[in-house]
């Protein structure tokens, strides 16, 4: 990709985002909006930079929590779909009670595996992340492995192909793009996660932490610092799960450019 | 059950779907059918008559509910296990992740061929098909007609005794289809393989074929089977052959006189 076609593909995403900045700013000033309501971008952003810092130290903590969270429930999740993708009777029995717990508002539960695990414990966050991201990692996981066309399952049983090679030849990399949806959702979700959870309580630089006891404080410049700094994790997060995305599945139809090359 | 030397023998073979449930299906009634090894078969008849459900039983991807088939003196099942089998879909159903000399590959792969064999293989074919230099393209980066020359690459390049192809060239223009049947003539002529075909176009069925069978509409029976004493090898001469236009309008009238039957 040129550099050209790099700008022109963002350009709008990022004049959107000036032009909202500047909006925010100006409404501050012109209405002389409450700092608790709404500071203004630059006395955010001055904020950010004299603690940055401190901000980086409680980003990385919470950042590590949410990875812990987000590799065990992930892992979980695609060994729970391969289980289950190998024996139909498990797979329909199981389905519909992974559907259901994927809509239970498993944050609710945050103070009581705080409990279980310590406040303290980076662990009862992980746990938290874990059992979040589980569920779509696995729905998605199985749809992607019994979702198969049928010819293309017919082409392998005509070669009298194995169930082995059947799984690694054609229902792997079916599923591939169906896991990929579930990591980017993931990786929202386990910075979320993370954080709210850190809400009810968790170490003393913890970013849900900073963030409550900032705003309890009233010092709102750097709880929306901290704020900031969980959105560009976040977006980092997600970023990297996109180029990894482009570098094993480049022949899904979502890379796809209609020039050559 | 006696002995023979047939390439398929297909016995009083009826398949019913969703059998004892409201909605079920006859799809194919008491089918029997000799067919000989290097014998170009042709299946043609009304749409839902039953010629893929035909298709899919010979390779023993469906059970027949009734009858019994054979493939060089083996069971279906067995003869699946060998690896008998090339099947063409409809649908190219290559797959997406794979290039195309990989998708080529694939039958090779599976049934253990070295990697320098596959290579040799997959090149010679995508030769044959005329699809040198596209080796390594994805699927969706060629037109139709270059995908189905893809999967027909693929379904030969095992050498399997018994090709199944299911209307191979239905997704293609006028030109490169009338291309493509002379190629599949080449290819056949070449290969000496045994090849069931499954197509709506009464030209097509007639200049490829040493013997058409003709379906009923549904459920599908055998209504006639027209030997094609065309000359072979056969070249593009044979469609100004007065003797082809009378096999193409014989079966035209016996297919409309059928499907006239229904409607
Ligand atoms: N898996 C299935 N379950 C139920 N009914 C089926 C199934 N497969 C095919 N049928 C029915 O069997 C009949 C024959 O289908 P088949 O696909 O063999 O027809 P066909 O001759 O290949 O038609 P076409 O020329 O349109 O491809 C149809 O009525 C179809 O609805
Ligand atoms: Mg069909």
């Amino acid at each position: 990709m040129s550099l050209q076609r790099v700008w022109r593909q963002y350009a709008p995403t990022i004049v959107l985002a000036v032009v909202v900045i500047l909006l925010w700013e100006l409404i501050v000033r012109v209405f002389n909006i409450e700092r608790f309501l709404l500071p203004a971008p630059s006395a955010i952003l001055a904020n950010f930079t004299s603690n940055l810092d401190r901000l980086t130290h409680i980003g990385w903590f919470t950042t590590k929590e949410a990875l812990g969270g987000f590799a065990i429930g992930c892992s979980l999740g695609i060994l729970a779909a391969f289980v289950t993708a190998r024996w139909t009777i498990i797979n329909e029995t199981i389905l519909p009670f992974a559907i259901a717990a994927n809509s239970v508002p498993i944050l609710a539960f945050a103070p009581i595996v705080n409990n279980w695990f310590g406040v303290d414990n980076p662990l009862s966050k992980m746990v938290i992340v874990a059992v979040i991201v589980f569920f779509p990692m696995m729905i998605n996981t199985l749809r992607g492995l019994t979702l198969v066309d049928r010819n293309a399952l017919e082409l392998m049983h005509s070669y009298a192909a194995s169930e082995v090679e059947i799984l690694l030849k054609l229902r792997v990399p079916n599923a591939l793009p169906y896991m990929f949806q579930a990591f980017k959702l993931a990786a929202a979700l386990s910075m979320i996660g993370a954080v709210v959870s850190e809400y009810f309580g968790g170490n003393r630089s913890a970013l849900g932490v900073f963030i409550t006891q900032e705003a309890a404080l009233f010092r709102f410049e750097s709880a929306w610092s901290a704020i900031i700094i969980a959105c560009i994790v976040g977006i980092t997060f997600y970023l990297v799960i996109l180029f990894v995305e482009r570098l094993v599945i480049p022949w899904h139809a979502s890379f796809r450019t209609t020039e050559h090359g | 059950m006696t002995e023979n030397n047939s390439a398929v023998s297909i016995r009083n073979v009826t398949k019913i779907f969703n059998q004892g449930r409201p909605n079920e299906v006859v799809a194919l009634e008491d089918i029997s059918l000799e067919i000989q090894p290097n014998e170009f078969v042709s299946l043609i008849g009304p749409s839902g008559c039953g010629k893929s459900t035909l298709l899919r039983i010979i390779a023993e991807l469906l059970q027949p509910t009734r009858g019994e088939v054979q493939v060089y003196g083996k069971t279906a099942h067995q003869a699946r296990l060998d690896q008998d089998y090339g099947f063409v879909f409809q649908s190219a159903t290559l797959y997406d992740w794979r290039t195309v000399a990989k998708n080529v590959q694939l039958p090779l792969e599976v049934m253990g061929f070295s990697r320098e064999q596959r290579k040799q293989r997959a090149s010679e074919m995508l030769k044959l098909v005329e699809l040198e230099g596209f080796e390594n393209h994805y699927p969706w980066q060629l037109s139709g007609g270059m995908q189905q020359r893809v999967s027909i690459a693929r379904a030969l390049s095992f050498n399997p005794k018994l090709l199944l192809m299911d209307e191979p060239f239905g997704a293609l223009d006028e030109m490169t289809r009338e291309r493509m049947n002379l190629e599949l003539q080449r290819i056949w002529d070449r290969t000496q393989t045994t090849i069931v075909f499954v197509t709506h176009s009464i030209p097509e069925a007639v200049f490829l074929s040493s013997r058409v069978v003709l379906l009923s509409p549904r459920p599908g029976r055998i209504t006639e089977i027209l030997d094609i004493d065309l000359p072979m090898p056969r070249a593009w001469e044979v469609r100004e052959d007065p003797h082809y236009f009378e096999l193409v309008n014989h079966l035209r009238d016996t297919l409309r006189a059928i499907e006239g039957g229904v409607q």
